[in-house]
């Protein structure tokens, strides 16, 4: 039936391009000039009013998307001590582009429609202006040197993580196809050794650690990420397989896994999952997915979901990485350093995990 | 032009010495103008219908996830069982989707088309400096067209890695089906692609610096001329480390060496590999993947410099700083690619560096975007639909060009890397800016390669259809990359926390279709005009450059009679003492005409 649906459907399409082709030619046939596929000044003259018309489009669409879709872009609502600073880098960088855009699809249409050609019209000849190509080259210099410096500056506070100073809190990222895993260094803040050559499924030594490593014995290993608010965390970021990414969105916190070296990527969590979920623009957020998720409820129960959404930190895997690549996730939970401390009292150290 | 009319009286039989038989004419032809139609009925038509139609059942997946679709079951067979697509193969489609339309259609098509044909008749010569490399490079085109096709009809699939195919995942069977024979194909074409690439790029340089005629100085190239040059030189700087990259990969993947590889446990073994570094891939795949981008766009540029002016009937404004920025982006291109590696475990350091140099960039791309603006003030618009890509180009150029200055910006890359922004940015500055610069180009020089014209309203319609659903596909895709949606997910819909996307991704999945379908009314133009299309003159848009002075009939060695001699640079329209708005590059300065010093 489908497949019957898409011919006839096929065949409209071409009836129709046919048709068309057919009524363009009839009116064609008057203007007999052997010439005829150029531009005529009538074509000059629609062509004219829709590059306007197209400029309005452009400026409609901006407008439909920041109507509609505003509420998607992260650029506020951070929930990382950085994550601020960024977030206004954004918006300024946004402010320059708008305003760019604007004006220059403005002249580029505008043009388009007013010097649109007529008989017997002359342009201007006009090849050259230093003190113009000047002048724009040397605005760009100035407002891309001033978002090259407030770039830079930011870019140099997240990557310089002072260990001595700031004592972040040491967290291993270990990703693998597809899951991920985090390891704590326990009550001495320092990791055990590892190595995916060490990996013993049998006693189930799943993150290569060194046994023998003293470090490694109260090392904490779970599947979902804890994290006090308020306490710089420093990630070190491990693979077993092939290429991952750890992307925790709500953190402006990006950094690749690549097995055989260690990366890092440090930041200091602000705010508490439940503080997050008492924000107003998560509220309205939540509320939205929910309405949406209602409208295909069965599909929904179908594949096994729970229908409510409540909203959750998340790190999610972006570096293509094989078939369950979209399917690649940990839940994070910010909490107070008293619900955090709790937390890791309950969880169980490397050595006591281990099969002897 | 009076000149030339003269010539063309000669007789055509005293340029063919030889006899041309169908297979030397049509299949194994060296002359470039030849060699340019095919490249153009491969690389552009044909992997472009192919490239256009993996992404729209990429846009069909994205929109409504793992819902059975008949295309899929049709164009599928058994990679989507019920007319389910399966996960893999989504990834497949990905990839070469990827590989096809930025290598293929964009590099070879592009540069293979215009290139060849338009580098021997606007500088006027004969022909290619060697026209046996030119045919050999592209049948070795050909070839590789054929291998990465063939891909699609292994048992485990096509590659699946992603265009950039980054080990260990497309270097290990066991990651990923794809990365077994389909992989070992993917690179077998590519090393032959590449071998194609640079064959015809040292043609074109060779051709550019030696064949011109008397008086085409290097100032008064056409800029279409400079771009292609420009083009061919990264092309050559570029392209061989791509090769060796994807060599090193073969002997990681046959040999057992362990360029790329280290400490890797998959699928409950500890393979043998030590001391790789799969960021020394991606140092060596972006050396090139990079300046593919200038391979890519800098032709368009060009092929739209050349058509504003002439239906500006102005000359291009800033023809120096044109030609300066061309080079200015040519040499940043080559030291920029970290940009696409920020967040890849490279030094910090170094993204400091990256984002200094990326940034560079905008300011000779914000010059020659002015320069186009500025050419059409005051200018007398002929609005062909050559003419009207050449805008749309401009326009989209800046709309992804801008968001280009958040991505190179290592800070503000950290939170939309690998997301729908990184998508929407580059398939809008280079993406569509090239295609708009394929269309502009077909447009406006299929006169001169098949002699009748193209049908003008169809092209409108064409044009202005394209370009709103350009705009209604990649303009809200911004605000989904910027949610945190990351690129490459078979579906978004397995967790909540992007459930407020779905609307939009409908949206942009309908103009993707419209636009997609589109397409079939420029491929109707085309084909129907070969054969059909009113016969065109010799000059049809009155323009300055060499081709039109060459007889609308296609000889061997372009003119009839001696070579056009070159007086004055191509972009004299509308120049004052003149009573056309248009003079061709071999009309003589007449007494005390002013040449104007480039």
């Amino acid at each position: 039936m489908t497949a019957l649906l898409t011919i006839i459907i096929v065949l409209f399409v071409a009836i129709a391009l046919w048709q068309m082709v057919k009524i363009f030619d009839l009116a064609q046939a008057g203007s007999g000039s052997s010439n005829n596929q150029v531009a005529t000044d009538k074509d000059n003259k629609i062509n004219g009013y829709l590059m306007l018309g197209f400029l309005v489009f452009i400026y409609a669409i901006t407008i439909a998307s920041f109507m509609y879709l505003g509420d998607l872009p992260l650029v506020s609502n951070s929930a990382s001590e950085h994550g601020s600073g960024l977030d206004n880098l954004m918006i300024i960088s946004m402010i320059v582009i708008f305003f760019v855009q604007t004006v220059t699809q403005f002249l580029l249409h505008y043009f388009a429609y007013k010097y649109r050609g007529e008989k017997g019209k002359k342009a201007l000849f006009y090849a050259d202006n230093n003190t113009l190509e000047a002048i724009w080259t040397i605005i760009p210099v100035i407002v891309l040197a001033g978002l090259i410096i407030y770039g830079l500056f930011t870019w140099n506070d997240i990557m310089n993580i002072d260990v001595e100073e700031d004592d972040p809190m040491i967290v291993e990222l270990y990703a693998q196809q597809f899951n991920w895993k985090a390891r704590y260094g326990g009550d001495d803040n320092t990791l055990g050794q590892a190595n995916v050559r060490l990996i013993d499924l049998d006693k189930a030594n799943i993150l290569g650690l060194d046994e023998e490593d003293p470090n490694a014995q109260d090392d904490i290993i779970v599947t979902e990420l804890h994290l006090p608010a308020g306490r710089p965390v420093l990630f070190k970021m491990r693979s077993q397989d092939v290429l991952h990414s750890a992307y925790m969105p709500h953190f402006r916190a990006q950094m690749n896994c690549v097995p055989g070296m260690v990366t890092q990527f440090g930041f200091t969590p602000t705010v508490t999952t439940e503080e997050m979920r008492q924000n107003p623009d998560i509220q309205q957020k939540v509320i939205n997915i929910n309405e949406l998720r209602r409208e295909r409820s069965a599909e929904i129960i179908e594949s096994g979901q729970d229908l409510v959404y409540e909203f959750d930190y998340l790190l999610l895997c972006n570096k293509i990485c094989g078939k369950s690549h979209y399917n690649m996730q940990m839940k994070i939970i910010v909490e107070t350093q008293e619900e955090f401390d709790a937390w890791m009292k309950e969880q169980k150290t490397f050595a006591n995990t281990l099969i002897k | 032009m009076s000149a030339t009319a003269e010539n063309h009286v000669h007789d055509d039989h005293e340029v063919h010495h030889h006899k041309e038989t169908f297979v030397t004419k049509y299949i194994f032809s060296q002359d470039h103008k030849m060699i340019a139609k095919q490249y153009l009925l491969t690389g552009v038509i044909f992997m472009g219908i192919i490239g256009i139609l993996m992404s729209l059942m990429i846009r069909m997946q994205i929109a409504w996830p793992e819902q059975p679709n008949v295309i899929f079951e049709a164009l599928l067979g058994k990679w989507a069982p019920d007319g389910v697509m399966d996960a893999d193969i989504y990834l497949a489609l990905v990839t070469i989707h990827g590989t096809l339309m930025v290598f293929f259609v964009l590099t070879a098509g592009l540069s293979g088309t215009f290139s060849n044909l338009l580098i021997p008749l606007q500088i006027g010569a004969r022909d290619m400096a060697s026209g046996f490399l030119n045919m050999v490079s592209y049948w070795l085109f050909f070839i590789s067209c054929v291998i990465m096709i063939m891909s699609f009809f292994v048992e485990a699939g096509p590659a699946a890695a992603g265009w950039t195919i980054y080990p260990p995942l497309s270097a290990l069977p066991m990651a990923q089906p794809g990365s077994g024979m389909g992989m070992t194909l993917w690179l077998v074409s590519m090393a032959i692609f590449i071998a194609s690439s640079l064959l015809g790029s040292l043609n074109y340089i060779v051709t550019v610096i030696n064949l011109r005629t008397k008086g085409m100085s290097m100032t008064r190239l056409p800029l279409t001329i400079w771009a292609f040059f420009v083009t061919a030189v990264i092309g050559v700087i570029s392209f061989p480390v791509l090769l060796s990259a994807a060599l090193l990969l073969i002997m990681d993947r046959s040999f057992g060496t362990s360029f790329f590889l280290s400490d890797i446990f998959i699928q409950g073994e500890v393979l043998h590999y030590q001391g790789g570094s799969p960021v020394l891939f991606e140092h060596l795949f972006w050396f090139l993947g990079h300046p593919e981008v200038y391979i890519v766009l800098l032709p368009a540029l060009g092929i739209t410099s050349e058509i504003i002016a002439t239906n500006s009937r102005k000359p291009i404004f800033g023809y120096r700083a044109m030609v300066a920025s061309i080079l200015a982006i040519a040499f940043l291109s080559t030291i920029v690619w970290g940009h696409h590696m920020f967040i890849s475990g490279m030094n910090p350091f170094l993204g400091s560096v990256f984002t200094f140099t990326t940034l560079l960039i905008a300011i000779p791309s914000a010059v020659k975007a002015f320069n186009y603006i500025t050419t059409l003030w005051k200018g007398n618009l002929q609005l062909n639909p050559a003419m009207l890509f050449s805008i749309g180009l401009v326009s989209t150029f800046i709309t992804g060009g801008l968001t280009g200055i958040i991505l190179g910006d290592s800070a503000l890359d950290i939170n939309v890397h690998d997301t729908y922004f990184v998508v929407a940015h580059f398939h809008l500055v280079m993406g569509i800016s090239a295609l708009y610069g394929v269309f502009a180009g077909i447009y406006h020089w299929f006169p001169r390669m098949f002699g009748r014209m193209m049908n003008k309203n169809l092209g409108y319609l064409h044009f202005w259809v394209t370009a709103i659903c350009a705009y209604g596909v990649f303009f809200p895709m911004h605000f989904i990359g910027m949610a945190g949606l990351p690129r490459r997910y078979y579906t978004n819909s397995n967790f909540p926390l992007f459930d407020d996307t779905t609307n939009a991704q409908m949206v942009i999945t309908i103009f993707a279709l419209v636009g997609g379908l589109v397409q079939l009314v420029f491929l109707y133009n085309f084909l129907s005009s070969i054969f059909y299309g009113k016969k065109a003159e010799q000059n049809p848009w009155k323009s300055n450059t060499l081709e039109w002075t060459a007889p609308v009939k296609h000889i061997h060695g372009n003119w009839p009679g001696p070579l056009p001699t070159v007086y004055r640079w191509p972009y004299d329209y509308s120049k004052p003492g003149h009573e056309e708005d248009f003079v061709p590059q071999n009309v003589p300065l007449y007494e005390g005409e002013e040449e104007l010093q480039h």
